[in-house]
């Protein structure tokens, strides 16, 4: 069981909030996602839930039992760290076994899940190596070992991923998610890459300055975002916004429209420009055109290769199902 | 790109290092020299260096007069006791200071650093005083004490230095996986700390090892330690310097044999977070 409630969860450090009182329900099970730009108080958010940090106010309930004043270790979570936080004078085997050593489970059943959890995590032939002589990736599987043998009640991921290269960090990506599914455990991971937030996320929490701006799965955030701030976090590239005449014709004061709803015409179309930068991924193409009113640069996306270049001029048509509409607020009309 | 070294100025360098060194081991030497020393030669004008009749004879008087063995525990017993008192008392404190630093730590560390500052002899009054009611005069357990108190603020000072490199995402892994404020310290901190603490309590031995101060002036028999020992040989008798020489080659013998088997250590750990 894993069901984490906040109510009304507060956290200020001397004049400063950091956190305005907040509600948020995690249910059991649920691969939760904390998402937002640097400083937006998401490992703020984690760390209360940890408890290596106290609430200013309010009530963090784990499983129904109020455990805002509980010290980090009757909690039952389980933390994998940014910097991993291996210990380093101890071998991969006793790093594991530390949480279990410190509940005091017998001996036997500690080696029984040492196995287990160095199986899943392809770590049996380094169990006596000391984490200073292991990899990047091989030191984060230390550390989810470390948090599984426990069988917490949910895991708690502070950017986990974001010290390890791009080709494995989409790797380990799909061991967490994979963990998740073969666990069945809540989790409740913290990230400042949406990519990973859409990928691996039941739910996402879309945080800005400590205020949640959005709760909602991922196609939910992506398809009607509440507000132009989670329309522009959510979804690469970012979507386009435009403004003025353009988007007045539309009733509102902003409107939006992503890369992959606008195609793209040599001979005619709504809007038209001028190609800055093309970028050819094989895959896709991305181009930024500038000179369309309202949005400069407007990035497009275009599934494949397109013969496209540095100042060539193309015309833009949006798929106005797809329309976003914001008004003076930035808030979504619907 | 490095800078480039040429022969000549390396060759100047290293001359230059080695008269240092020289200069600060010289008084070292001339003690040792001297304490091989007839009476006679050690007082000889002008001073002779290396050619004098080599002598055992102030050892064995200094051996015959005085029980070495009884200083040299109590030595070691004063030393090794307040280092040992001090850093279990330093670690939580460091800890404490590294870890969950409050608006007034810096302060403290201050504070506490300006005791230091005082001239012993300042307290000496009411130290002894108090060791009158305590009855700890000419005591081992009164001295390890006011050593250990003594050298406190420079242990704290030390750990405190070492605990701040290491990262506290460590000790909130341990308090996640469970370990009391204890076990932290115990299996994790300590564990981590080791070089650090490891010059810390060298460097104390060594400093308590060498406090004459207190030493002298609160034992008379029972607890002296070594540095009573050389003061035995000082004043009452008129000035015999070679078997002064040789009381303190014996005292310093012992610290300076661990000083040099364990220098690297030492060295290490006195430039430690110098250079990051």
């Amino acid at each position: 069981m894993g069901r984490i409630q906040l109510k009304q969860v507060k956290k200020s450090f001397g004049d400063v909030t950091v956190i305005p009182p907040l509600d948020l329900t995690i249910e059991d099970g649920e691969f939760t996602v904390f998402v937002g730009p640097s400083g937006c108080g998401k490992s703020t958010l984690l760390r209360l839930i940890a408890g290596l940090e106290d609430t200013t106010d309010g009530v963090i309930e784990i499983d129904g039992k109020d455990a805002t004043a509980l010290p980090p270790a009757k909690r039952s979570l389980a933390m994998v760290f940014q910097s991993y936080a291996l210990y380093p004078h101890m071998s991969v085997r006793k790093n594991i076994a530390f949480p279990m050593k410190m509940a005091g489970m017998d001996k036997a059943e500690q080696e029984r899940r040492i196995a287990s959890a160095a199986k899943a995590l392809n770590l049996t032939d380094y169990l006596d190596r000391r984490p200073g002589q292991l990899s990047g990736g091989q030191r984060q599987r230390v550390a989810i070992g470390r948090a599984i043998v426990r069988e917490p009640a949910a895991f708690l991921f502070d950017e986990p991923l974001s010290n390890l290269d791009a080709a494995l960090r989409v790797g380990m990506r799909m061991e967490i998610s994979e963990l998740h599914k073969k666990l069945d455990t809540t989790m409740i991971y913290v990230t400042h890459d949406q990519v990973e937030a859409m990928t691996m996320a039941d739910k996402i929490v879309v945080l800005q300055a400590g205020v949640i701006e959005q709760v909602g799965s991922p196609l939910e955030l992506y398809r009607s975002p509440r507000n132009k701030f989670v329309a522009g976090f959510i979804g690469s590239p970012k979507m386009n916004f435009i403004e003025g005449p353009e988007a007045a014709k539309h009733d509102a004061q902003t409107i939006g429209i992503r890369p992959e709803h606008i195609e793209v015409s040599t001979s005619e179309g709504l809007w038209q420009g001028k190609v800055g930068v093309a970028e050819h991924l094989g895959s896709d193409t991305f181009i930024h055109v500038h000179g369309v009113p309202g949005c400069d640069p407007m990035t497009v996306r275009v599934g494949g290769e397109i013969p496209v270049h540095h100042g060539d001029t193309v015309f833009l048509n949006p798929n106005l199902d797809h329309l976003h509409r914001f008004d003076a607020e930035g808030l979504r009309i619907q | 790109m490095a800078r480039a070294v040429t022969t000549q100025r390396k060759a100047i360098n290293t001359t230059l290092a080695w008269a240092v060194g020289l200069l600060i081991f010289f008084p070292i030497l001339w003690t040792i020299l001297t304490s091989f020393k007839t009476e006679a030669q050690a007082i000889s004008d002008p001073p002779v260096f290396l050619f004098f009749d080599w002598t055992l004879e102030n050892y064995a008087v200094v051996q015959e007069r005085s029980d070495y063995m009884r200083f040299l525990w109590n030595s070691v017993i004063i030393a090794g006791g307040s280092t040992i008192l001090g850093t279990i008392i330093a670690i939580p404190a460091a800890w404490s200071m590294a870890f969950v630093p409050s608006r007034r730590t810096k302060d403290i560390l201050l504070w506490m650093l300006s005791t230091k500052m005082l001239p012993a002899v300042g307290v000496l009054y009411p130290i002894y005083l108090l060791f009158i009611k305590l009855g700890w005069l000419d005591s081992r357990i009164g001295l390890v004490i006011v050593l250990m108190l003594i050298n406190l603020p420079i242990i704290v000072w030390m750990l405190y230095t070492y605990f701040r490199e290491i990262p506290g995402e460590i000790l909130e892994a341990a308090r996640m996986d469970g370990a009391s404020l204890r076990e932290e310290i115990l299996y994790v901190l300590t564990p981590m700390a080791v070089p650090g603490i490891a010059s810390t309590i060298l460097l104390n031995i060594i400093l308590a090892w060498n406090e004459a101060f207190w030493t002298l002036n609160l034992t008379a028999a029972k607890a002296a330690p070594l540095t009573a020992f050389i003061a035995s040989y000082s004043s009452p008798e008129g000035l015999f310097y070679a078997k002064l020489s040789a009381a303190s080659v014996m005292a310093i013998a012992p610290i300076l044999i661990m000083g040099w088997f364990s220098q690297k250590q030492l060295v290490r750990g006195l430039t430690f977070g110098a250079v990051k």
